[in-house]
């Protein structure tokens, strides 16, 4: 109950609170109308945008105490997972659209 | 002044991507909509390494491995983005789509076994976040399985209910930890085996044909992951990406379940799996089907004046686009109007088939939606079915009892003829019989979809 009542009374958590709600309804406003064409890629863009949790995988990384292996690897192969997601989801996604584009220029 | 850039950098890492998305929405800007979101991703990437300042005042350490584990990621990950065949992109998403929900999944287990007694709030945060990003993880594995074939379709009998039972265990084992009832950190492990469990699970029955909404459903899952990162450290950026991706991706899902006309519900559930094994066994009986021979398909052809192609898997699992396109095109020089329809769910992610044809240089005009393809159907001499199955399959209209009923098909019997390519007799992705292949306005052409049509242009250019 505590932790719910926070939600709204503490500065910090209510201002999260408030991007989250209104990110839901800005993610449903800005690809509301895509056309069927662009799905495969549109997924494959925000596939690689969800490839943010990278950041708080180098945070939890560089603030591994130097002597925590287990943290230390399990932080690195964090790392690595979540560069492979950013990294991969822009490059395939550059892929499918060039191939759009390509074809635009005739 | 030093101290707001970090901020700025993540103000404008979430508008890049607010605006990424939307310029993905069109074709015209998608690519630059693309890049526009990688700067902002490669910002806040930086400006976290080099600016981010933990509670105590410190920057961030361990560069060497930081830096490593970058240089890593980035060069498997560009090398296995580059070299993928455009007809293996769904499971390559899917993959990709896995990591993020395995880093995700990795922060909760390093920030607990930091502090395995934090608040409650933060204890909310890191178990959800654990949740949710390893169903994400083990359903994606399974999915790139079940896409590249390495793993068969399976359905588990009762699997409704051992799914229900591990959602149990879920809430059971999270009331526990949460509630300060245990603090045990099994509990915890416990939790991220039950929900690893879970993904495979809940993946492993759905059919094929539900799988560009499996796909799609995980994708918004690893988003809402990320996004409870960034409530676990008041990360803006993480907290905007994450939600956008987790509800934009909670609305593509829900325009492709509408698409095949079923509840999200119920394909979490996985009664398509159920009723799949259900419908298998009641069709015992096959009506007769008529074969045509590619001479008299390319005569066929050739002397229509509209011909409609209608790719499905078949098309990409034979590399066939390509040979396609020669086909269009020496239609077209034959004074033949030669247009594509294509369905929503057709292949294995929405979208599929577009960016196939788009590969061969299809041009865009002649990709018809569903419903436009529909209008055009009645006019159309002739219909070329390229291994698609169940997105024209006519029970979808016809039969209340068959698991697809109720879905939108591509209406091809208003046509003329219908030609379907297949390589054999044996129902599509889904199990399901497609009745379509007896009806009498029905020929079909068997072989590997790439052979046909190479066949086909061969026929006609000695016309």
């Amino acid at each position: 109950m505590e932790a719910i009542q926070n939600l709204f009374t503490d500065p910090a958590t209510y201002r999260l609170l408030t991007i989250v709600i209104l990110s839901i309804f800005l993610g449903i406003e800005v690809i509301g109308r895509v056309p069927s064409v662009l799905h495969t890629p549109l997924m494959s863009g925000a596939n690689a945008i969800h490839g943010v949790v990278i950041i708080g995988a180098i945070i939890v990384m560089g603030q591994a105490p130097s002597d925590d292996y287990l943290a230390l690897t399990l932080g690195f192969l964090a790392v690595i997972l979540g560069t492979l997601n950013v990294v991969g989801g822009f490059v395939v996604t550059d892929r499918m659209l060039e191939m759009f584009s390509k074809k635009k220029k005739k | 002044m030093e101290n707001i850039i970090l901020p700025l950098s993540y103000l404008i890492g979430s508008v890049t991507f607010i605006m990424g998305l939307k310029m993905l929405s069109h074709p015209d800007t998608a690519r630059k909509g693309n890049l526009v979101a990688a700067f902002g991703m490669t910002l806040a990437i930086f400006a976290t390494i080099f600016l981010y300042k933990g509670h105590d005042g410190n920057g961030l350490g361990n560069y060497p491995w930081i830096f490593a584990a970058l240089a890593i990621g980035t060069v498997v990950g560009t090398m296995a983005a580059k070299k993928v065949q455009m007809t293996a992109m769904p499971e390559m998403v899917s993959l990709f789509n896995g990591m993020g929900g395995a880093c995700a999944m990795l922060i909760s287990v390093i920030e607990y076994h930091h502090n395995p007694t934090p608040s409650v709030g933060m204890l909310v945060v890191i178990v959800l976040g654990m949740i949710i990003g390893t169903v994400s993880f083990a359903g994606s594995i399974i999915a790139w399985g079940k896409l590249n074939g390495k793993i068969k379709d399976k359905s588990i009998a009762g699997a409704q209910y051992i799914n229900f039972i591990l959602w149990g265990a879920l809430i059971t084992l999270s009331v526990m930890l949460i509630g300060g009832y245990s603090t045990e950190p099994m509990v915890f492990y416990g939790i991220l085996m039950v929900a690893a469990i879970y993904g495979v699970l809940f993946v492993m029955p759905i059919g094929g044909a539900d799988m560009p909404v499996v796909i799609s459903l995980l994708n918004s899952f690893t988003g809402v992951a990320a996004a409870f990162g960034g409530f676990l450290y008041d990360n803006p950026v993480m907290l905007t990406g994450g939600i956008l991706v987790g509800s934009a991706g909670t609305i593509l899902t829900m325009l492709m379940c509408k698409a095949m006309n079923r509840s999200l519900k119920n394909v979490l559930v996985g009664s398509f799996g159920a009723a799949k094994t259900g419908g298998a066994a009641c069709t015992g009986e096959q009506g007769s089907y008529k074969e045509i021979s590619l001479n008299d398909t390319a005569t066929i052809m050739a002397y229509a004046t509209k011909v409609c192609i209608i790719p499905g898997y078949g098309l990409a699992v034979a590399q066939a686009q390509h040979a396609c396109h020669e086909l269009e095109k020496i239609l077209g020089d034959k004074g033949v109007e030669v247009t594509y329809g294509i369905h929503p769910v057709a292949g294995r992610m929405p979208g599929h088939m577009n960016v196939l044809l788009a590969e061969a240089d299809v041009p865009y005009e002649k990709l018809l939606e569903m419903e436009d393809a529909n209008d055009q159907m009645a006019s159309t001499n002739v219909v070329l079915i390229l291994g698609a199955n169940d997105v024209v399959n006519p029970a979808a209209k016809e039969d209340p009892s068959s698991p697809i009923y109720g879905m939108p098909i591509l209406e091809v019997e208003k046509a003329d003829h219908v030609i379907i390519n297949k390589r054999s007799m044996k129902p599509g992705y889904a199990g399901i019989e497609n009745e379509l292949f007896f009806r009498p306005k029905t020929s079909m052409l068997f072989g590997d979809a790439k052979k046909v049509l190479q066949d086909l242009v061969s026929e006609m250019k000695q016309m």
